[in-house]
């Protein structure tokens, strides 16, 4: 009972702690509803993210039941899902819904909102040493936004007919067209309108990561002292500021489509035995909106990524970044570079081949930068001294993800070669990767790092060890095979494959990649009951400082109020990687540069 | 019951890693931190490699299993022969790098992995090193983009003269073909005149007298050895003609007419035998999700040759005389009709008549 004990010990100096710091009495809904802290904001991205994410995952192994197992049904299915799933099962229908809103929740509502919408909260103000965002109010109408989108979208789940089912590409004249879909009938408005709110609450969020990093820093804090978190955070944040309204003009017009009888994106149209008046728009024109920010959200998605994999690998390896400048360049090359290579998604959509080959060159470009980071995280792992705590395991696993799926962007983004592999499966695997399993992993690098500093609280090691383990090993298992089908050009979104001569060979491979998913889907579940169960029950946190770091959000007490800092803001007298320097274990961004410490000083 | 006998098993052996993880939660404490995390590393040290040999082993497991699938034998088109080598160009450069980078990283993680008496290398920066890893990314890619570049504007150019040209038309959720006939032109199409019902159901202007020789055919037939152009169209959304043997893949867009050509090189004959699948077909696979039945939105290519191909077209009816049977001459008469010449010689221009 001992070790109990001296779990729970230091409860009630905390307690006692916490009250101190506390600014100004708030009630149960200024403190955990509508809260202005940014550090409760970020704590309601993340578990509306959660939510999402195990929505958005159920629904995946939804449809991989269809595809490993086109033969069997499950009774039970019918059960819950009724008249979209007859005799256990799924239908054609609702598959395509599953598989739209599949895309749908997790490119936008878990790694846009609940990566950078997390992150970015929780750790600029922190890491700058600010006492929230430049606009408290408007962050958390950020949140509110989101939230109203995220109800939207979810009441689109449950209407007659069912949630958009055009991909989550939602390509025009199957998007536009009632007759086309049965999610085109009303699922598809919904979509349009939850997004409205969604990217209204992008760009508020965004505004405001920007403004709090210009105006916001401490004192010595200059741009070059800062984390590579916050640096990518912000880079993240112009590109969602630039690219996000265009998807808005895109979907409005697409809502004027469907709604009004416009013909932005409608020409020569017969469905359903009918000619449509609609004469000429251009389908090609949709996707080139769309894909303006369609390109830049899988950067939008990955650079959070790669600034917590960047400061987890440096912290654990103790060791600085390697290359900090080159880190940050190469993150503004690819902010600049991916504001122009949005047409590769396009190569085979009867575009301008001559207006491909522009596209060609700045899409292989956008590879240099990317080596930059790999190598460079891995001289930052060369004679370190590496901690393996689950973050650091989740960050290593980000860099083999990151390559894996990165390189396979060279074949894609070579046109010719493009052409055959075009909307197969070695694109799914491709994607998956590089955007998915790269940026979760991240993501729970960073849960798993800044936990601590969110609950006062670690989560489970163990339980963290075995997550990583089973999700590393899964996600190798699902989709390295797929890149073999996809060669053979096995397209992707399709229900069955039995009929197909080219393709059914790979019933056996999907069958085996369903039940990984199902495994790994478990898993995940043990990590959110981890996450909930540590929250509450997780061993305290008894130090300031438990991963011995440079940055600043360590110097707050343990659970820091709302203000973050109880007295003066801290003042900053170096860059943040500043570890094994002079013989010392790390050198903390708030200890004055010493007499005989060697140079060069940042 | 036995439904549930599953669940039940899964749910348990969670309750049993949970207890363990909070077992062994309570020894770290009572151990000390710093002792824990020794002995946690040392196992996640070993696993890294573990995992990377492993996980070389698998994929070239997966290699073993799958590589005869992967490429599809050869390509059965001519140009796709020299993107086949581009293809194995590329994996053979990104398969180094592959290699290269996750040996390092993986093997560094082990390496390196905490010790008592190891100091970390303070190691910020190195501009030489730097530069090395940005040059050379950068001259590979260069040479990719110059292959990359010059096969894309060869399959996107123009087709070899003495190509043929065929009408392939998507709709929810199906394939339409239709051929040009002797004098190698399209009649004119007119929305406005589209009359499924009366079997017009690709809108053909029959007051075209072009359209007149126009012959639409439920299947696909193409001579070996000839190049041949799709012209392609969609009617209601938007779909794409996917030919993964002939290595070619083209959007069908409503509104916008497409093109791809390629040139066969084996006939379905050959590439049975060359299969060893007797059952094998050249399958058109439509590649943008178009709704509901985009899975089943099937079509078959057979390639034949030239000889055989002539005498299947010689056998096909205009559409005009299904349409109007009236004016069907052999009806009235019987004269044999010499198909041999069709589209021998097709002129380039007449692309642009179709629309």
């Amino acid at each position: 009972m001992s070790s109990v004990a001296s779990l729970h010990e230091s409860e009630l100096q905390h307690a006692g702690h916490d009250a101190q710091h506390e600014h100004h009495q708030q009630s149960f809904l200024t403190k955990y509803i509508f809260s202005q802290d940014h550090k409760t904001i970020a704590k309601q991205f993340l578990i509306t993210g959660i939510i999402w994410a195990i929505v958005g995952a159920l629904f995946s192994v939804l449809f991989r039941l269809q595809l490993g197992f086109p033969e069997s049904s499950f009774p039970i299915l019918e059960d819950i899902l009724g008249k979209w799933a007859p005799g256990g099962k799924i239908s054609p229908d609702f598959y395509y819904a599953l598989v739209t809103m599949h895309g749908t929740i997790l490119v936008f509502f878990v790694l846009t909102a609940g990566l950078s919408g997390t992150f970015a909260n929780f750790l600029i103000p922190l890491q700058i040493g600010a006492r929230d965002m430049a606009s408290p109010f408007l962050n958390m109408l950020s949140y509110w936004f989101f939230f109203i989108g995220s109800i939207i979208m979810a009441t689109s789940l449950f209407i007659q007919t069912g949630p958009a089912s055009g991909g989550w590409t939602i390509y025009p004249p199957l998007s536009a067209l009632s007759d086309a879909a049965l999610g085109s009938v009303r699922g598809m408005d919904l979509w349009i309108i939850s997004m409205a709110f969604f990217i209204i609450s992008q760009l508020m969020g965004g505004l405001n990561y920007v403004s709090t990093v210009l105006n916001l820093r401490t004192k010595g804090m200059t741009m070059t002292r800062m984390p590579l978190t916050v640096w990518s955070l912000f880079f993240t944040a112009i590109l969602g500021i630039l690219s996000f309204p265009v998807l808005l003009s895109c979907v409005v017009l697409l809502f004027c489509d469907r709604n009004l009888g416009t013909s932005f994106y409608l020409s020569d149209i017969i469905i359903a035995g009918k000619v449509l008046p609609h004469e000429g728009g251009s389908p090609i024109l949709f996707q080139h909106l769309f894909w303006f920010l369609g390109h830049p959200e899988v950067y939008i998605v990955v650079l959070p990524a790669m600034g917590l994999a960047s400061e987890v690998i440096s912290v654990n390896a103790r060791k600085p970044i390697f290359g900090y400048v080159a880190m940050i360049s190469s993150m503004l090359a690819i902010v600049a570079l991916s504001l122009i290579v949005w047409a590769h998604h396009m190569f085979v959509s009867g575009m301008n081949p001559f207006l491909g080959a522009g596209f060609i060159l700045f899409t292989l470009l956008i590879a240099v930068p990317s080596a930059i980071k790999v190598f460079n995280w891995l001289t930052t792992l060369w004679r370190g001294n590496i901690r393996f705590t689950p973050a650091m395991l989740f960050a290593i696993g980000f860099v083999s993800m990151f390559i894996s799926g990165g390189l396979t962007g060279i074949f894609l983004g070579n046109a010719a070669l493009d052409i055959q592999l075009h909307d197969t499966y070695f694109n799914i695997a491709h994607f998956h990767l590089v955007m998915g399993v790269a940026a979760f992993f991240s993501m729970f690098a960073g849960l798993y790092q800044w936990f601590p500093k969110m609950f006062g609280r670690f989560m489970n090691n163990t339980l963290g060890y075995i997550h990583f383990w089973i999700t590393m090993v899964g996600a190798y298992l699902i989709f390295w095979p797929m890149h073999y089908s996809g060669l053979a050009g096995m397209p992707r979104r399709y229900y069955d494959y039995s009929n197909w001569e080219s393709f059914k060979q790979f019933g056996g491979m999907n069958k085996f990649i369903s039940i990984v998913v199902i495994i790994v889907f478990i898993t995940q579940l043990m990590f959110v009951f981890n996450f909930f169960y540590s929250i509450w029950k997780g061993r305290k946190v008894r130090e300031a400082n438990p991963w011995d770091a440079t940055t600043l959000e360590w110097t707050t007490p343990i659970r820091p109020g709302h203000g973050n800092w109880p007295g003066e803001l801290p003042e900053v007298h170096r860059w943040p990687y500043d570890y094994s320097k002079d013989g010392k274990e790390f050198i903390s961004q708030i200890t004055p540069v010493g007499e005989e410490e060697t140079g060069p000083h940042h | 019951m036995k439904d549930l006998f599953l669940p039940i098993i899964i749910i348990m052996i969670l309750v049993v890693i949970f207890q363990i993880s909070k077992a062994s939660e309570y020894v770290s404490v009572l151990k000390g931190e710093k002792k824990a995390r020794k002995q946690s590393n040392r196992i996640n040290g070993f696993l890294m490699v573990a995992f990377l040999v492993l996980g070389l082993f698998g994929a070239w497991y997966c290699n073993k299993l799958y590589y005869g699938d992967m490429l599809l034998h050869d390509s059965a088109s001519v140009e796709g022969v020299e993107i086949d080598k581009m293809m194995l160009v590329t994996i053979a450069i990104t398969g180094i790098v592959f290699l290269i980078t996750q040996i390092l990283l993986f093997w560094f993680s082990f390496r390196y992995q905490e010790r008592d008496n190891r100091k970390a290398y303070y190691y910020p920066d190195n501009n030489k090193l730097e530069m090395l890893w940005t040059g050379i990314p950068a001259i590979t890619l260069a040479i990719l983009i110059a292959f990359g570049l010059k096969f894309w504007f060869k399959i996107t150019g123009d087709p070899p003269k003495g190509h043929m040209m065929i009408e392939i038309t998507g709709h929810q959720f199906g394939w339409d073909f239709r051929y040009p006939g002797q004098d190698g032109i399209f009649g004119k199409k007119n929305n406005q005149l589209y009359n499924k019902p009366a079997g017009n159901s690709l809108a053909v202007d029959f007051n075209d007298p072009e359209s007149h020789d126009d012959l639409r055919t439920t299947e696909l037939h193409l001579p070996v050895n000839r190049p041949v152009k799709f012209i392609i169209h969609a009617q209601d959304v938007i779909h794409s003609v996917g030919l993964p043997h002939f290595r070619q893949k083209m959007d069908a867009v409503p509104g916008t007419p497409t093109t791809l050509w390629f040139t066969p090189r084996f006939t379905t004959e050959e590439m049975k035998t060359k299969t060893g699948n007797p059952n094998f077909v050249y399958e058109i696979a439509c590649d943008q999700m178009c709704g509901k039945g985009h899975f089943s939105m099937r079509g078959v290519i057979v390639v034949e040759s030239e000889a055989d191909y002539n005498a299947w077209i010689a056998k096909q009816k205009p559409e005009y005389y299904s349409m109007f049977p009236d004016k069907d001459p052999s009806k009235q008469q019987t004269v044999a009709q010499d198909t041999t010449e069709v589209n021998e010689q097709v002129p380039l221009a007449q692309a642009a008549s179709i629309n």
